[in-house]
């Protein structure tokens, strides 16, 4: 088991807040407020999340999904809450070859154009939705 | 190795078989007619030096982007082509994308259609090669994705409603149903760069380049098949 911090931003120090790793997990909420099931299938249905370019999950009613990436369906029962998170924020930290892009961080890209540069791709209340509508698909 | 033509629908594969059809053919006509007139202060056309294009243009395509001696710099067949109106026709340069350098460059690649892809490296272009192939490996963009990962990795399977493709450059310039037009191989991957939310070099930049020459190398082989036409 190992524990680490990470997230600070030098260009926009608030867009990503410290947390904690443990093992393959973050255990604690990246926000305040819990996270609602309902706004996390609204993220990963809108098109500027990007989640359905790779994955496809059941019921989304979107035509086009892609394969890129796993299925999402039944993975709420294949990961736990804190596992869910640390692959959306950052599962370059499980595997330095994946192709799953981290969604909560700003530090360590290459020539990001300006308008998305400092800010990471979902905020932390959208990590846990995300995080929350996942969980429902077992 | 598959050329793009292979991860398209049946319809595309066969409107890009079909010169009656194929809307790039539009371009290559239109290059046809410029090949033939004079232009600049040179007061002479592309045919007043190299005469007919099916004869002195086929298989020059398949070896760009190249080094010019003269210039001492990769090129590409866009870069080339404006090399020869600055120094022989002393004309303005044709702008990236415009009408009448899309046309031109459709229509002298046309000339090497059917002939394989095939750059040869040497210490000239070592180092734009090198510098191509760091960037093709490079993660960028706030999607933090490289080249590779797609195009090495995930090639046959579907970004979206999109089947992801292997990356190769031999069917540019080529009509895009996305652009109703047809574009340069700059284009397409810029639209790459766009899409990783990554900073765009600007047409012509020596990265671009430095990425068409890796991906030619990387193309060899493959059928030249201008004008393609890609979704």
């Amino acid at each position: 088991m190992f524990a680490a911090v990470a997230g600070c931003a030098t260009s926009a120090p608030d867009a990503v807040l410290p947390y904690r790793v443990d093992g393959d997990a973050i255990r604690e909420r990246l926000a305040a407020a819990p996270g609602d099931a309902a706004r996390g299938k609204a993220v990963v249905v809108s098109r500027d999340s990007n989640c359905l370019l790779c994955h496809a999950v059941p019921d989304s009613g979107v035509r086009f999904m892609g394969n890129v990436g796993p299925s999402l369906e039944g993975v709420g029962a294949q990961l736990t809450e804190g596992q869910l998170r640390l692959r959306i924020v950052d599962s370059m930290r499980l595997n330095r070859e994946t192709k799953m892009p981290s969604y909560y961080r700003v530090d360590e890209l290459n020539r990001v154009a300006e308008a998305w540069r400092g800010q990471p791709v979902l905020t932390a209340q959208q990590v846990e939705d995300t995080v929350a509508y996942l969980l429902t698909l077992r | 190795m598959k050329s793009g033509i292979e991860f398209v629908s049946d319809d595309l594969r066969k409107l890009q078989a079909d010169d009656f059809a194929n809307p790039g053919m539009l371009w290559v006509a239109r290059g046809e007619k410029i090949w033939g007139e004079a232009a600049g202060n040179g007061g002479k056309s592309c045919a007043a030096c190299h005469g007919v294009a099916a004869k002195s243009m086929q298989g020059v395509a398949a070896r760009y982007p190249r080094v010019d001696p003269g210039a001492a710099r990769l090129v590409n067949l866009e870069g080339r082509i404006n090399l020869c109106r600055d120094r022989k026709q002393q004309a303005q340069p044709l702008g990236p994308e415009s009408d009448e350098l899309l046309a031109l460059t459709a229509y002298v690649a046309h000339q090497s259609r059917g002939v394989p892809v095939s750059v040869t490296l040497d210490m000239q272009n070592r180092k734009d090669f090198e510098r191509g192939r760091e960037l093709y490996n490079r993660r960028i963009g706030q999607m933090n994705l490289a080249c590779t990962h797609c195009h090495d990795r995930s090639w046959g399977k579907k970004l979206a409603a999109e089947t992801v493709s292997q990356g190769h450059g031999n069917a540019f310039p080529a009509y895009r149903l996305e652009w109703q037009s047809v574009g340069s191989l700059q284009r397409r991957i810029r639209a790459c760069f766009y899409g990783l939310r990554a900073e765009m070099p600007p047409y012509g930049a020596q990265e671009l380049l430095d990425l068409e020459l890796y991906l030619a190398w990387r193309a060899g082989g493959l059928p030249v098949e201008t004008p393609g036409v890609r979704r």
